[in-house]
């Protein structure tokens, strides 16, 4: 029985820690340079020019114009935004928009209010794997479709979605293309000239940025109404005073996850590798995912005759912070659609468990996290009345 | 999101495991619904001389059986078969409003124990009152 006590932090896909460099660029622009970028004084010349600095930032991570950034309060507003803009600014072009069963719930249930409100919305199946088909796409497309939303890479299971693929499916029939890049920026390399991308979501926690920031791209001669509406910002197209040491620490973080994306998705690649294959060496594991085409940091295995809730909260007593895809353990009682959609069948969606790596994590806090892993399963099958006779204690 | 006391009962189950010679056994749940409870009962002159469990469930799901067969552990089948949910709930120091449903299952499960040693030994099954056995997804 392992003792000790360490905190190994493996839910990098929920949120990440500030840099502290990020968060020390910061805090001038709550102190010092506090000035309402919108006023006509000095003082308001620096937030603003922090604020122009950072759209070049973001704007150069992803292959886009500065001009073309748009700074919301994180990626649930810009996938609100994306959808509910493109959706009734071409309402008279038509009403229907094509989405994946695999996206996230920013996505799913704003598609799911838009058919309350009259759009109509194909959700695409997907593969084993979580993978949608870009020719799926093109037939789904009718004389209607008014826009393409599918995410770069899935929250739950890592798989990168053939993106550049459906954007140009999308462009061959003019249909606009948005994609919810919150998993993957920073991550993977992004270009939205060379995908075809119209709209792309992003959230600056998901990289070391802060919580409360995000952003929009939207490409040229893209129509879309406002979510926010009041004051000028952003180009009369985003109410609300700027976010300024918000947008500062989501730039820089941003544009130092790009810096160091090539190093760092090697090095955490190896890891998730090391880390699946230590936990699919348990029997009756496993992987859930693309095998390959996934996100370098994500790990997500599901453990036969065991629960979710269960596995965390004994992980968390030894250090381990994970998630589940189980029913229990989320507030509304649903298990996970990903997984579902993925063909799972609903009893063992209970027994997912997602670890997703950080650029802090070790070849150690591995080998700790596939020893604690290990034992917590073997716990909870010798208490479960499903575990068969050969995978219990003797 | 739990409090101590369930947490104690779920890293430290009581009377988990299985009565090879168990004389009443109950399993309730659906594995869809994401928790099974199965009960085992050593029943000698009515009374309940061991209880065991095996539980695959959420924290508060086995908590539930291991404070409930707490509980009903050398008690007689009448006094085991009035164990409400909520008294398991009470036990425990509360649950979370969205896990009720286990200790419900709880009640559930030793229900179906108490019946399948009835019917066994030529007993009549005793009927649910109705009303609190309800376990809703």
């Amino acid at each position: 029985m392992n003792t000790e006590k360490r905190l190994v932090y493996m839910d990098h896909a929920a949120t990440t820690a500030t840099r502290v460099e990020v968060a020390e660029a910061m805090v001038p622009y709550m102190t010092g340079h506090f000035g309402n970028p919108s006023s006509l004084y000095d003082l308001a010349k620096d937030s603003r020019e922090a604020v122009d600095a950072a759209r070049v930032q973001v704007a150069a991570a992803i292959g886009a114009a500065p001009k073309e950034i748009y700074f919301t309060s994180g990626g649930t507003e810009s996938d609100n935004w994306a959808l509910k803009g493109v959706a009734f600014a071409k309402r008279s072009k038509g009403n229907h928009i094509i989405t994946t069963a695999v996206e996230h719930h920013a996505i799913s249930h704003t598609c799911a209010w838009l058919e309350k409100q009259g759009f109509s919305v194909t959700y695409l199946p997907v593969d084993r794997y979580g993978m949608v088909d870009p020719e799926a796409v093109e037939a789904a497309i009718t004389p209607e479709t008014i826009l393409i939303s599918v995410m770069m890479a899935n929250n739950e299971i890592g798989t990168i979605m053939p993106i550049a693929e459906i954007g140009t499916v999308a462009r061959k029939h003019g249909v606009l293309f948005h994609t919810d890049a919150v998993q993957a920026a920073g991550h993977i390399p992004i270009d939205v000239q060379e995908m075809n991308i119209d709209l792309l979501s992003l959230s600056g926690h998901k990289f070391h940025g802060p919580k409360g920031t995000g952003a929009l791209y939207v490409g040229p001669g893209v129509r879309l109404d406002p979510l926010m509406h009041g004051g000028a910002q952003e180009r009369g197209r985003r109410a609300g005073t700027e976010n300024v040491p918000g947008i500062v620490g989501m730039g820089m973080a941003l544009s130092l996850a790009v810096a160091e994306m090539v190093e760092n998705a090697e090095r955490v690649t190896a890891l998730r590798d090391r880390l699946a294959a230590g936990l699919l060496a348990i029997p009756e594991t496993y992987l859930n995912g693309h095998p390959q085409k996934r996100l370098p940091n994500n790990v997500n295995v599901v453990f036969a005759y065991i629960e979710g809730e269960s596995i965390l909260l004994l992980l968390n007593r030894k250090g381990i912070a994970a998630s589940t895809g189980s029913a229990c353990s989320s507030a509304s009682l649903e298990a996970s659609h990903v997984l579902m959609a993925c063909g799972l069948p609903h009893d063992v969606v209970h027994g997912s468990l997602r670890l997703t790596l950080g650029e802090e994590t070790t070849e150690a806090d591995v080998d700790y996290v596939v020893a604690a892993v290990a034992g917590v399963v073997q716990r909870l099958r010798d208490m479960s009345p499903l575990t068969p006779t050969e995978l219990r204690s003797k | 999101m739990y409090n101590e006391k369930v947490m104690d009962h779920f890293e430290h189950p009581r009377n988990q495991g299985v009565i090879e010679d168990a004389n009443g056994t109950g399993e309730v749940g659906n594995a869809q619904c994401g928790d099974i409870m199965k009960i085992y009962l050593k029943v000698e002159d009515d009374v309940i001389t061991d209880v065991r469990f095996q539980t695959f469930g959420c924290g508060a799901a086995v908590a539930s059986s291991s404070m409930a067969t707490e509980m009903i552990k050398g008690k007689t089948l009448a006094e085991a078969w009035d164990l409400s949910n909520k008294a398991v709930a009470e036990a425990l120091e509360g649950l979370p409003p969205q896990k009720l449903h286990c200790s419900v299952l709880a009640e559930e499960s030793i229900h179906a124990a108490i019946n399948d040693y009835r019917v066994k030994h030529g007993l009549e099954a005793w009927e649910e009152k109705g009303g609190h056995a309800e376990h809703q997804h």
